[in-house]
């Protein structure tokens, strides 16, 4: 068949590639997890060779050596009150616990791995009931129950270990059936189903590959409980006293604590380094398969070097009545080892009063981190590289004080997804009256009467009734609306939208435009408008600024531009857009 | 005109039970026929995604059925599916997750083959990678090295890889930036005059569809509310609603907008104002 | 609102009779090994078939069970194997000790680990940096080595605290107070750090969201976004963390009662364990399950009071 359309001009060159490093070696170069996999290499090794490391037998008593100092003849660590060799009952003791933890691992993954696989994907009934099994297990304190099991077995390592794997086993539940249920609502999961695979080839080559990472985790810290929870039960006495174990050796220390101190560092030192050791490999894997080669954060002495040479520019008013300036404005994100790789390089930016301006640009043209510095809002780890944002002759990014006072009093936004940005806490008119008072000094009665007019005026029906709803009781609409109103009920004389109608059906960015214009006019608003949507900026705005790879390629008036552009990514965008647009609609 | 290939009759969609039962779709049919393109429009709530996911057996078909050729395929098990799979296809609308982000772009490409049991190997990625423009160093490369765009041209090679008659297509460029979407489009378009291959359509946005349909579909709150051939639709809406969606989405030309918007106030408020 | 309560009673009611259940069958299915246990290893046949009788251990275990149960609602639990003491009133002593033990631990807690996990989340760099270092240590260390290591340090070495006993607050508050300084720090240490890193992971997560940007761009006050909405956010996921805490320190209770020689349920019921006074141990565990039932469920409904979309079903 022949399947080759005419697509040489959509060739595309990809970057050249780094090969990722296998997962051990990342693992090893965290000095952490080398640290800790080295001690627990030890540990294991110690255990696996212990007749061989041992002075004698771990059960041998030599009444001279009852409660004897470390380092004396013959018995590295001492003797315990028996006269046996601490050191030999502790190497024996390894094995049991390496025993203990992979029966704990294996009972838990078995139960807790199936169970949040056949939850997370059949979901259902199935999913309800194993849920509440998990729950009402995690609600128990697991010594409770291994209690009651000393009741029937008596000492029995392996037993209690055994239960304790089915306490712990809503760890790796809850773990692997929250990851279930995302990866069974990730479409690559609905594209395997159309293409016919079975559930069975969809669990092991699509789920269970994104689960492996969290199990892998997890089992570094089940396996840390399970060694402090078998020296725990053993040093309650619940153990079997013939068997040397860690825990036994710190119970019989404790007990002659008074006679021979020093003797409770041993079996202390080495249960905590062990739990210790599992504890921060847990982290050094988590950090390496889950946060790989995403954050880079900078040093804080880098950051402020950086804050000093970061240049204020001069506000050259370019035309009188302009309200706000931005002058070389250059913002960057730590990429790679404390360096900076900047989204904004030098932007200007002049916004008249009462001016609608839009702000043009596709995803990563750095549009919104504009708008963001203008408020102040720029994510913690962005840096100001150079520039400054002038208002009212404040240096909004160097002079706090001025920014906290601009912010909603004379700036106020207008962010793009209505739901997530209304606390679910709190009512619609707790939020947009304490919004207010913190802009505006006011009675909360005077608050209030200015809201419900200002909410009548963005078009909410009842708006009474509006005051007393809880976000998540009004629509994605009526959400826009409210934040619209909490924006401007201060009376400020600068808006910043960003991208105020792309969360909306477009019958609703109709009207919410619409209500933009209204209130632009009525107000006498200067508006900065972010946007990917020429459309709404041919609709809505007076002015344009395009935006590229974090530069202005192009501004001007909207009838000068859309008529005529000059820049050649402009004219692309415009074309592009037009080509999908109803330009002629007859009626 | 010809048998249909894919024909939907008196389609309902329930989610849920008793209580709780919500009908996103009630009483849909439409027939899409060889080589064709018909688009499903609606705003959020038409159930636009829904009919999508019903045709693919994704979403539950509680009345009515969809037929393939002639034949049944609502509500058939997952072997019955795997041969319809051959035959109709799917492009989604976000290209973030409708790729696996462990498997590199090769073993994305070659599952569907797998699964249907046919061969083509590496030869057969190579050339489905060139179909959608894509080089074919791509293959042993994992879907974060790429953008948008090329993920959505990866997933467009999936849909192509058992070379199906139907693919439909959900949305396949509103998660991309407007100049990427306009080359999707066209690819999408070139693939259909190569192929053959009928497409369902599946977007918000009229604009979007108008250029690359043969006939529109409307849908509003789980019903068709007007189907017509594409010129018809976008151009002379006889429906009400369609008037409204027609007029709403704004247009990158300060004139012909305000033009627009005061035919849009006078279909609203029965005024120019 | 009253549905929500009824459902979590009614779930509470669900966990405790299945819990209660499979501890008794654990304890009370090898009727004659119970019975042994009190007689001692010189007992015959005879005499363990006698003893069965006399306990009730012959009869079927689900009647054993439902008369257990009888028995709880009643306040009659049985005596005592051995010393023949009502398992009723050997708890009403030791239920608060080990309730002010963990209660005071808590508090300690929740106030230390919002301090620190709110001030590492907040203004992350090196504060960030030393609370998880002390949290991954704190979490890595058992209570019971805590518990050792305190009676080595200050009993043995510098006898500060009193290494063991209990004084009640009636007899002594000072002396109570001493009493229970070392097992609260033996216990103190491993909570504070699960609930410092735990604040912390909910305030990370509550100071991303979107509506604290839009706050912060409204013109409110830092104070105003992280104390009002930010610690708001993060009280949900807050709640419910201290009361698994409150549950583990009942488990890392046992330990230290033990090590501290406090008269508390742990000790109890270890050390009737370790003896085969199945009655005592069944008190224990029944207690120990309230006072769990009653935490989660409080933990569960103040959550929901909290969350406006739970509160309005």
């Amino acid at each position: 068949m022949s399947l080759r359309p005419t697509t040489t001009s959509l060739a595309t060159v990809l970057a050249p590639r780094a090969k990722p490093r296998p997962l051990l070696v990342r693992l090893l170069l965290n000095p952490l997890g080398a640290l800790s996999v080295g001690f627990l290499l030890i540990v294991a090794a110690a255990g696996a060779f212990a007749p061989l490391l041992s002075p004698v037998d771990p059960n041998f008593t030599d009444l001279a050596a009852t409660n004897a100092a470390p380092f004396s003849d013959g018995h590295p660590l001492g003797g315990d009150s028996s006269g046996r060799d601490v050191l030999s009952r502790l190497l024996y003791g390894t094995r049991e616990t390496m025993l203990a933890c992979v029966i704990v691992l294996a009972v838990s993954m078995a139960f807790g791995v199936v169970g949040g696989l056949i939850a997370g994907y059949y979901r259902g009934r199935v999913e309800t009931v194993l849920e509440f099994v998990a729950d009402t297990i995690m609600t128990l304190p697991g010594l409770v129950l291994l209690i009651a099991l000393y009741a029937l077995t008596g000492p029995n390592m392996v037993a209690a270990m055994f239960v304790f794997g089915i306490i712990i086993a809503p760890n790796f539940f809850r773990l692997v059936r929250a990851v279930v249920v995302s990866v069974r609502n990730e479409l690559y999961v609905d594209a395997a189903k159309v293409v016919g695979l079975s559930d069975l080839r969809i669990v092991g080559r699509h789920i269970l590959w994104a689960v492996r990472g969290p199990i892998v985790i997890q089992s570094a810290f089940v396996a840390a409980a399970g060694i402090s929870i078998q020296a725990g039960v053993d040093f309650l006495g619940l153990g079997d006293p013939s068997k040397p174990s860690w825990g036994v050796v710190l119970q019989d220390s404790f007990r002659s604590i008074f006679r021979n101190p020093v003797a409770i560092v041993w079996p202390s030192l080495l249960i905590s380094l062990a739990i210790l050791a599992l504890v921060l490999l847990g982290n050094a894997l988590r950090d390496v398969l889950q946060a790989a080669g995403s954050a880079h954060p900078l040093s804080s002495s880098r950051r402020r070097q950086l804050a000093r040479e970061a240049q204020p520019a001069p506000a050259d008013s370019r035309s009188s009545d302009s309200v706000l300036a931005i002058r070389n404005l250059r913002v960057g994100y730590p990429s790679g080892q404390n360096t900076v790789r900047a989204v904004l390089h030098g932007v200007d930016f002049d916004l008249r009063r009462g001016e609608i301006h839009g702000l043009v640009g596709e995803s990563g043209s750095g549009k919104s981190q504009v708008a963001f510095s203008i408020l102040g809002i720029l994510p913690k780890e962005a840096v100001v590289l150079s520039g400054s944002i002038w208002l009212d002759g404040a240096d909004l990014l160097r002079d706090k004080a001025a920014l906290r006072a601009a912010r909603g009093t004379r700036i106020g936004y207008i962010p793009q997804e209505p739901m997530s940005n209304l606390d679910p806490s709190f009512t619609i008119g707790d939020q947009l009256i304490y919004g207010l008072r913190a802009a505006r000094k006011m009675s909360k009665s005077e608050a209030r009467k200015r809201v419900l007019t200002l909410l009548d005026r963005v078009g909410i029906v009842d708006s009474q009734r509006v005051m007393k709803m809880y976000p998540h009781e009004i629509s994605g609409g009526m959400a826009q609306r409210v934040l619209i109103c909490g924006a401007v009920a201060p009376d400020p004389d600068i808006i910043i939208a960003d991208e105020p109608t792309t969360a909306l059906d477009v019958t609703v960015q109709a009207e919410v435009l619409e209500l933009l214009r209204e209130l632009s006019r009525e107000r006498g608003l200067a508006m900065i408008l972010v946007t990917h949507n020429l459309g709404v900026v041919a609709d809505l705005c007076e002015s344009v600024s395009v935006m590229q790879g974090g530069e202005i390629v192009e501004r001007g008036s909207v009838d000068e531009i859309f008529r005529e552009a000059k820049n050649p990514y402009t004219r692309d965008l415009l074309e592009s857009s037009r080509a999908v647009e109803l330009l002629e609609v007859e009626s | 005109m010809s048998q249909p290939i894919l024909e939907v009759e008196n389609l309902v969609v329930t989610f849920g039970h008793g209580r709780h039962a919500k009908t996103v779709i009630s009483d849909v049919s439409f027939a899409l026929h060889a080589g064709e393109t018909l688009s499903m429009v609606g705003e959020s709530g038409s159930g636009k995604t829904t009919i999508g996911r019903a045709i693919l057996g994704l979403a539950p078909v509680s009345g009515g059925t969809v037929r393939y050729r002639g034949e049944t395929i609502s509500n058939i098990s997952r072997n019955a599916r795997r041969k319809i799979a051959r035959e109709v296809q799917v492009i989604f609308q976000d290209p973030y997750s409708s790729l696996n982000p462990s498997m590199r772009i090769e073993d994305i490409l070659v599952e569907p083959m797998a699964a249907a049991g046919v061969g083509g190997g590496r030869a057969r990625v190579r050339e489905l990678l060139d179909a959608v423009g894509l080089p074919s160093d791509a293959a042993s490369r994992y879907p974060r090295e790429f953008s948008g765009g090329q993920r959505q041209r990866i997933a467009i090679a999936r849909a192509l890889a058992l070379e199906p008659s139907v693919i439909i297509c959900d949305e396949p460029t509103s998660a991309l930036d407007v100049t990427t979407q306009a080359r999707v489009l066209k690819l999408l378009k070139d693939i259909q005059d190569a192929t053959g291959v009928a497409y369902l359509f599946i977007s918000h946005d009229l604009g979007v569809v108008h250029n690359i349909s043969d006939r529109i579909a409307v849908l509003y709150r789980g019903e068709i509310v007007e189907l017509d051939d594409a010129r018809t639709v976008a151009m002379h809406p006889k429906d009400e609603y369609t008037r409204k969606l027609q007029m709403a989405a704004p247009v990158a030309d300060p004139q012909l907008q305000k033009e627009r918007r005061s035919a849009r106030r006078a279909v609203l408020f029965g005024s120019t104002a | 609102m009253l549905l929500t309560l009824l459902t979590r009673l009614a779930r509470s009611l669900g966990v405790f009779l299945l819990v209660t259940i499979v501890t008794f069958s654990l304890m009370y299915s090898n009727g004659p090994g119970v019975a042994r246990a009190t007689l001692g290893l010189s007992a015959t046949e005879e005499d363990v078939q006698r003893r069965m009788v006399e306990l009730g251990l012959d009869r079927p275990l689900l009647i054993q069970y439902l008369d257990w149960l009888g028995g709880v609602f009643t306040g009659n639990l049985g005596n005592s194997f051995f010393t023949g003491e009502a398992v009723t009133s050997a708890l009403a002593n030791r239920v608060p000790v080990t309730l002010s033990l963990t209660i005071a631990t808590v508090l300690i807690t929740i106030v230390i680990s919002v301090l620190a996990g709110v001030a590492a989340a907040y203004y992350g760099g090196w504060i960030d940096r030393v609370v998880q270092f002390f949290a991954s240590i704190g979490a890595a260390v058992p209570p019971f080595i805590v518990a050792v290591i305190l009676v080595f340090a200050f009993a043995v070495s510098t006898p500060l605290f009193p290494a063991t006993g209990y004084v009640r607050p009636a007899e002594s508050v000072t002396g109570w107070l001493t009493s229970i300084t070392l097992p609260v720090i033996a216990l103190l240490v491993g909570s504070i750090a699960g609930g410092a890193a735990q604040i912390r992971g909910a305030v990370l997560d509550a100071l991303s969201r979107d509506f604290v940007r839009t706050l912060r761009a409204r013109g409110l006050s830092e104070r105003a976004v992280v104390l009002r909405h930010v610690l708001r956010t993060a009280s949900g996921p807050g709640l419910i963390a201290f009361g698994l805490i409150m549950i583990g320190l009942l488990g890392g209770a046992l330990f230290v009662e033990l090590v501290f020689a406090l008269p508390g349920i742990g000790q109890l019921a270890v050390l009737s364990a370790t003896a085969g006074d199945v009655p005592m141990v069944m008190g224990g565990v029944l207690s120990i399950i309230v006072i769990v039932l009653v935490v989660n469920f409080l933990a569960d409904f103040s959550n929901a009071l909290l969350n406006p979309k739970a509160r309005a079903r």
